[in-house]
């Protein structure tokens, strides 16, 4: 804790991209933690064998204060930076309530073909993660899509079911029926 | 009746196990009203525990009646319950009223079969599945001094691969 009122601090996001080892995310958060930085909400992947992370931070200083933060460590673990001015807003998740799983053979426009039949109908993307799996002879590609459909799931089914059959893609819509107790 | 404060996580107290309940009596009855008026001033919450209130008590209020196409027993009191059989494994989003602006993946039992005491110190016993059954564990959880938030499972489950065999 430093003696800075939170809202005297500024949000910016953290990008890293680089070769996987262990200890980057140890080394770049105690970095951070040094400089007088507070974390809000990081998403880390491997990636294709590569290391990502996007990770909120907040600091009093402006961009160059978190550049000379983690300018070092990353040079010293070969990784590429950037960092981004943002509006931070924290305590406000959008629960999604409908998820979409995607299988198929692996060939290019399975995401633009989804996506865009989704974005079509209104549908707003919370969480996307993919993978491709299988052999390099016979690769697969399974995505797995989460957000608010705004809008009856079935017309969402009924849309996909036509865009599966066309496609030759497996596709699964499933509400999210979030249990509050 | 009242509606009562609920605690909110990361109050130590939540983490506290309840003790069982051994009197039924006049002022349990007048606590459970105000549990159930809790339950219902909130948001769309389908269950409460007493611990979620501040009393360490093995009491819970389920009713998931208002979600449709659910099977049901409706509005249900269990008292010191306690699961006979706990059956399959699904994963589902849960939230609490306890842990605002947050909900996550939590694996369940599928089907269970609970016995535990109504109002009026009754046995019962119910035998029930999904959805239903999945709000039962989560507050039963409360009483053993857990949230979900133990329970957790990644989001990028679903995309685990299998480990390939040579």
């Amino acid at each position: 804790m430093t003696a800075e009122k939170p809202e005297n601090k500024k949000w910016f996001m953290l990008t890293l991209v680089g070769k996987d080892r262990p200890g980057i995310v140890a080394r770049i958060s105690e970095a951070l933690f040094q400089g007088g930085c507070y974390l809000g909400e990081a998403s880390m992947a491997r990636l294709g064998g590569n290391f990502s992370i996007m990770l909120m931070v907040r600091s009093a200083g402006e961009a160059n204060r978190v550049e000379q933060m983690v300018g070092p460590v990353c040079r010293s673990l070969e990784l590429r930076h950037h960092i981004d001015r943002i509006e931070g807003e924290l305590h406000h998740h959008v629960d999604p309530d409908v998820r979409i799983s995607v299988h198929g053979a692996d060939r290019a426009g399975i995401v633009a073909e989804v996506t865009g039949a989704l974005a079509q109908m209104g549908f707003n993307i919370i969480h996307l993660e993919s993978d491709v799996g299988g052999s390099e002879e016979d690769p697969f590609y399974v995505m797995h899509i989460e957000g608010v459909a705004g809008r009856e799931i079935e017309d969402l089914q009924r849309t996909l079911q036509s865009l599966a059959r066309e496609k030759e893609i497996d596709i699964q819509v499933s509400a999210i029926d979030t249990l509050l107790g | 009746m009242a509606v009562l404060p609920v605690l909110v996580y990361p109050d130590p107290r939540l983490k506290q196990v309840s003790r069982p309940v051994e009197s039924f009596d006049d002022s349990l009855r007048e606590f459970l009203g105000d549990l159930e008026e809790t339950l219902r001033a909130g948001p769309a919450a389908v269950g409460i525990a007493a611990p979620q209130v501040g009393r360490f008590e093995r009491i819970v209020l389920v009713d998931v009646s208002c979600k449709p196409k659910i099977p049901n027993h409706g509005r249900l009191v269990l008292i010191n319950p306690e699961f006979l059989t706990l059956e399959g494994s699904v994963v589902g989003r849960e939230g609490c009223l306890s842990v605002p602006d947050y909900t996550g993946n939590v694996a369940r039992a599928e089907r269970i079969v609970v016995r535990a005491r109504d109002e009026v110190g009754a046995e019962r016993e119910y035998t029930m599945t999904g959805f239903e059954a999945r709000a039962v564990q989560h507050e039963v959880d409360h009483l053993e001094g857990l949230l979900f938030l133990d329970r957790l499972v990644s989001r990028r489950d679903g995309l685990f691969r299998r480990k390939v065999y040579k």
